[in-house]
């Protein structure tokens, strides 16, 4: 029932509030982002906005951040084209034949301790068997790692798309003689596409957006978009306003997403909690 | 020949579908967890991009012993957790309960409320570290403004916690606001309007109608946030790297540090296998809890 009267005045107030606090952060390193340092050092309000951050991070030879942008851009990629594979193949099968109680119970409980536990935990004995492999130090190696941390996301999403489908259509298209590759193919996974977006749109984010791994599996060449932004941070002298300008960088691919998928990032993160 | 190979494909469908994910899980979860059973009870040395290893398990133990940073380290965690959720919970849910009553600007406060949630956490750090800074960060601009004396947010011991603490409030509370409000708008509407026609007034109908239907939502935000404020390591390291001194260093800051500054793969191990032990306990009991809630 909607609020009415005072109510709602107070109401929209509130909300407005809300809305500042989680827009605010997001103004102040924008603004910072367009500022020159000597103007951040200052403090000011009023100043010459400039791009300079912008084109010094991303062109200045002494950067190498637009070599990360292209590392993170493909590792993200790869990986998510890879986990949607891996992950829609597995959803099917768990959701459309006969398992063993205990092979999809042991497999989906055991997505979920791993979702759980910290990356961190994983990133040590990945470091020595990558090492051990020649992983360590590629794109690849990292790419493996992120379809990994993106699996269980991948199978949840994904099967429970799959259960909306009513099992009349695949058993009608089994009986008019679709082999069951072609009812997966023609029919299960047209129907789940919402899925695959949701799904595509949070593992290409989380891939984009992962520090933990990357700053231990990557050295200088092979440095994501996170990882050149913890470097500004920690330098002995903190470049403020090119942190700044690499920060609003790497924050393009979750806007961007979000002004086309909304609809979807939604239906996924939420997913789960509401049924 | 390739007839025949489609016919195999079809006729293994169900086999070979399942088999990526298999083997991906074995050999980059299950491996790597056996393997760090192996390592917490060694030694590893990298000499010329070769792994030594020799067998120390006395030697990991004893440093489990001297570890002083370790205790800090999990009373922090614990402090950081129980309050961020809290709040974070308290908030979420005043927010969602809030937002569905009002006609306009769901959508909108929807949109807003999620970019948090998808922006990399690096870049949620770097974006507190100018708020907060001592010199000309925004919090200090207002203070020395009002006349009042600068804090230094994240170079104090006794405030760069709750320093920290709130930027995991701000980062995810979004998160809890969007799983409840979709709850919310699921509850139907007619058990709303039946309760208010009986008289109840809008507290109780929070207490006695939204919050019980609630129940299921909240449990999933509870465990989901816990976990996760629990594993909680971009934004920190950030921040402040743990410091000053081990005022804001967390377990999992302190982990990264025995297994990536230190070096110390063995003992990192031991501290790995300790965490996830923790983690399956903890799962174990909040769905015990959760499966009591629902059959009462």
């Amino acid at each position: 029932m909607p609020l009415t009267g005072r109510g709602r005045i107070v109401g929209y107030i509130l909300l407005g509030l809300a809305v500042l606090c989680v827009v605010g952060p997001f103004l102040w390193i924008l603004v910072n982002s367009l500022k020159h340092q000597i103007d951040i050092f200052t403090g000011a309000w009023r100043f010459t906005p400039t791009l300079a951050n912008y084109s010094e991070v991303l062109f200045s030879r002494r950067s190498d951040f637009a070599g990360n942008v292209l590392n993170s851009a493909i590792v993200a990629t790869a990986s998510t084209a890879l986990v949607l594979v891996v992950g829609t193949l597995a959803a099917y099968s768990l959701y459309r034949f006969e398992w063993a109680r205990w092979i999809s119970g042991a497999f989906l409980g055991w997505t979920l301790v791993f979702h759980m536990i910290p990356v961190l935990t994983l990133v040590g004995p990945w470091y020595i068997a990558f090492r051990q492999l020649g992983w360590y130090d590629t794109l690849g190696g990292l790419v493996l790692a992120h379809v990994t941390m993106n699996l269980p996301m991948t199978v949840w999403l994904m099967m429970a798309f799959f259960r909306e489908i009513p099992p009349e259509l695949d058993e009608a298209a089994l009986i008019d003689g679709c082999r069951p590759l072609q009812v997966f193919r023609l029919i299960a996974l047209p129907l789940a596409a919402p899925g695959l977006i949701a799904a595509g749109i949070l593992a290409f984010i989380f891939s984009w957006n992962d520090f933990a791994i990357a700053l231990n599996l990557t050295t200088r060449d092979t440095a994501t978009v996170p990882v050149a932004i913890a470097r500004f941070a920690q330098q002995y002298e903190v470049l403020h306003s090119q942190m700044a300008a690499a920060a609003v960088i790497s924050t393009l691919p979750a806007l961007l997403l979000m002004a086309f998928g909304q609809r979807f990032i939604i239906q996924g993160l939420t997913l789960g909690s509401v049924k | 020949m390739r007839q025949s190979i489609v016919v195999a494909l079809n006729r293994t469908f169900k086999h070979w579908s399942l088999l990526p994910a298999v083997v991906l899980f074995v050999a980059l979860t299950i491996f790597p967890i056996a393997n760090l059973v192996r390592m917490s009870v060694s030694t590893i040395e990298f000499a010329e991009g070769q792994a030594r290893w020799t067998f120390t398990p006395a030697h990991n133990f004893s440093l489990l012993l001297a570890d002083t940073v370790l205790w800090p380290a999990a009373v922090n965690t614990l402090v950081f957790v129980v309050v961020a959720v809290a709040v974070e919970m308290a908030l979420g849910l005043g927010l969602a309960l809030l937002v569905a009553r009002l006609g306009r600007g769901k959508g909108l406060a929807r949109t807003i409320m999620v970019l948090p949630i998808l922006v990399p956490a690096v870049a949620i750090g770097s974006m507190w570290k100018l708020m907060y800074n001592y010199d000309f960060g925004v919090f200090n601009q207002a203070l020395t403004a009002l006349g009042m004396a600068p804090v230094n947010w994240l170079g104090s011991t006794s405030v760069a916690l709750a320093s920290v603490i709130l930027v995991d409030i701000w980062h995810w509370v979004p998160f809890v606001f969007l799983v409840l409000f979709a709850a919310v708008e699921g509850v139907p509407n007619d058990v709303i309007e039946a309760a208010r026609i009986d008289g109840a007034t809008d507290a109780q109908i929070v207490r006695r109608i939204m919050i019980p239907l609630l129940k299921p939502a909240l449990a999933i935000a509870l465990i989901f946030r816990s976990i996760l404020a629990f594993k909680t390591f971009d934004e920190v390291f950030l921040l402040t790297s743990g410091g000053p001194g081990t005022s804001t260093e967390l377990v999992s800051v302190h982990l990264y540090k025995v297994f990536f500054e230190e070096n110390q793969l063995g003992y990192g191990a031991l501290l790995s296998l300790a965490l996830i032990a923790a983690i399956v306990a903890f799962l174990a009991v909040s769905r015990g809890a959760l499966a009591a809630g629902r059959s009462a």
